[in-house]
């Protein structure tokens, strides 16, 4: 128990990395991923050719692989990223694709007839986006969007490779150190605890929507 | 009063509508009738402006309109939908109290009062707080007529109005057309229900299937 509140501190610290990669990736790629899939739904063809390059890319090479490239690659080039900086780009860049996807198979299940009746009532695209396809289309997405969160908080463990000081790296530097597992059950303790959270909120936001059908 | 003159529309160079004529007067019934795929339901697409016609003319009370770009000005046209097309995800009563309130600029309360007054002239009080599936299929058409007649349409279409619903619900259909033809609305009604469109017409148009 002692040895447990030792390296708590170094582990909670680490959390807190891998809630930040967590929550700014989520905040951002979900909005961009809407769009995005919007983009992939209109008939402008240069459009969408761009956005199948780019989800092949984002989810036809490994994460890990896409870290590297961002991080060490890019300064190459000249572009030059500070380590939490290059693994939130890459996140980012990455689950954007996979929400776009997701989103847009939301954005085809909605039937034809729900935008033209919105369209003899004379709302504007906008307004017909916002108040009956996007609260359709969530419903749909929400349990896919549910295990891409639930990834998403395991993945960020990937930006060790950059030298980034997360949950899994401080239990590993602790392990090293003291030559026990204890560190990695407490890890696997404290994500068990993230994904409980996540599982938990993600159920009421099901449920939310479970009002009508 | 609504004309239409030489209406003409091809599907990927398929002669659908051929010279389309007709005048529905204020306050009157025009039924469409005729087989399925005469046309029926494109003629009212394109009348509702969903759909553009290849050539042809739309008068108004003798003014030119279009009806595709028509989307400023007052609500010309409204239009209850063969599955009804109402919004899932909003109760019955913001199913009616959207378009009044983001396009005609209604205050909530002004458009809740409308809609309220509305629903019941329907035979649909205390359902305003449902959602639409918690409607029966009668009772889903009746909040579309809502829903198109909170936006004050100066005529208002039915595509098939009786074709989703029971056979036993067409009378009460026929009662509700002629209720609000009672309170001077001019209506279209698309049908393949030859018996139940006479029943209501003040004037038939029949389409035939092109060869």
């Amino acid at each position: 128990m002692n040895y447990v509140s030792q390296i708590l501190p170094s582990l909670i610290s680490g959390t807190g990395t891998t809630l930040s990669i967590f929550f700014w990736t989520l905040i951002i790629s979900v909005p961009l991923g809407i769009l995005v899939g919007l983009g992939m739904i209109t008939n402008f063809k240069p459009l969408t050719w761009l956005i199948d390059v780019y989800v092949w890319l984002m989810r036809g090479t490994p994460l890990l692989l896409q870290l590297i490239f961002v991080f060490y690659g890019l300064p190459i080039v000249g572009i030059v990223f500070q380590r939490y900086d290059a693994a939130l780009f890459a996140f980012i860049l990455n689950y954007t694709a996979y929400f776009a996807e997701i989103f847009r198979g939301g954005l085809q299940a909605i039937p034809v007839g729900q935008y033209e009746s919105a369209r003899v009532l004379r709302l504007t695209n906008w307004q017909t986006l916002r108040k009956i396809v996007i609260p359709q289309v969530v419903k749909i997405v929400l349990p896919s969007i549910g295990n891409e969160v639930i990834n998403l908080i395991k993945d960020s463990s990937l930006v060790y490779v950059i030298g980034l000081g997360d949950l899994l790296r401080a239990g590993n530097v602790a392990m090293a150190r003291d030559v026990t597992l204890v560190p990695m059950v407490l890890v696997a303790v404290i994500y068990l605890l993230l994904t409980a959270v996540c599982t938990v909120v993600l159920k009421r936001l099901e449920k939310h929507y479970s009002a009508w059908r | 009063m609504l004309e239409l003159k030489n209406i003409t529309k091809r599907f990927a160079g398929k002669l659908i509508l051929d010279g389309v004529n007709l005048t529905v007067n204020d306050g009157q019934i025009l039924t469409i009738v005729g087989p399925s795929g005469a046309g029926k339901t494109t003629l009212l697409r394109c009348i509702s402006g969903l759909e553009e016609t290849d050539s042809g003319d739309f008068f108004l009370d003798g003014q030119p309109f279009n009806p595709v770009t028509n989307r400023n000005n007052d609500t010309v046209i409204g239009v209850v939908f063969q599955d009804f097309q109402l919004f899932p995800n909003l109760t019955v009563l913001q199913n009616v109290t959207l378009a009044p309130t983001m396009v005609l600029k209604q205050s909530k309360a002004e458009a809740e009062a409308t809609a309220q007054r509305l629903l019941k002239q329907l035979n649909l009080d205390g359902k305003a707080d449902l959602y639409p599936y918690e409607l029966s299929g009668g009772q889903k058409q009746r909040v579309a007529i809502v829903r198109a007649l909170a936006m004050r349409p100066k005529l208002l279409c039915y595509d098939e109005p009786t074709s989703a619903l029971d056979p036993d619900l067409r009378k009460e259909v026929e009662e509700i057309i002629l209720k609000l033809k009672a309170e001077g609305m001019t209506q279209i009604v698309v049908t393949h229900d030859i018996p139940f469109a006479e029943s209501i017409a003040d004037q038939m148009l029949r389409v035939e299937a092109k060869s």
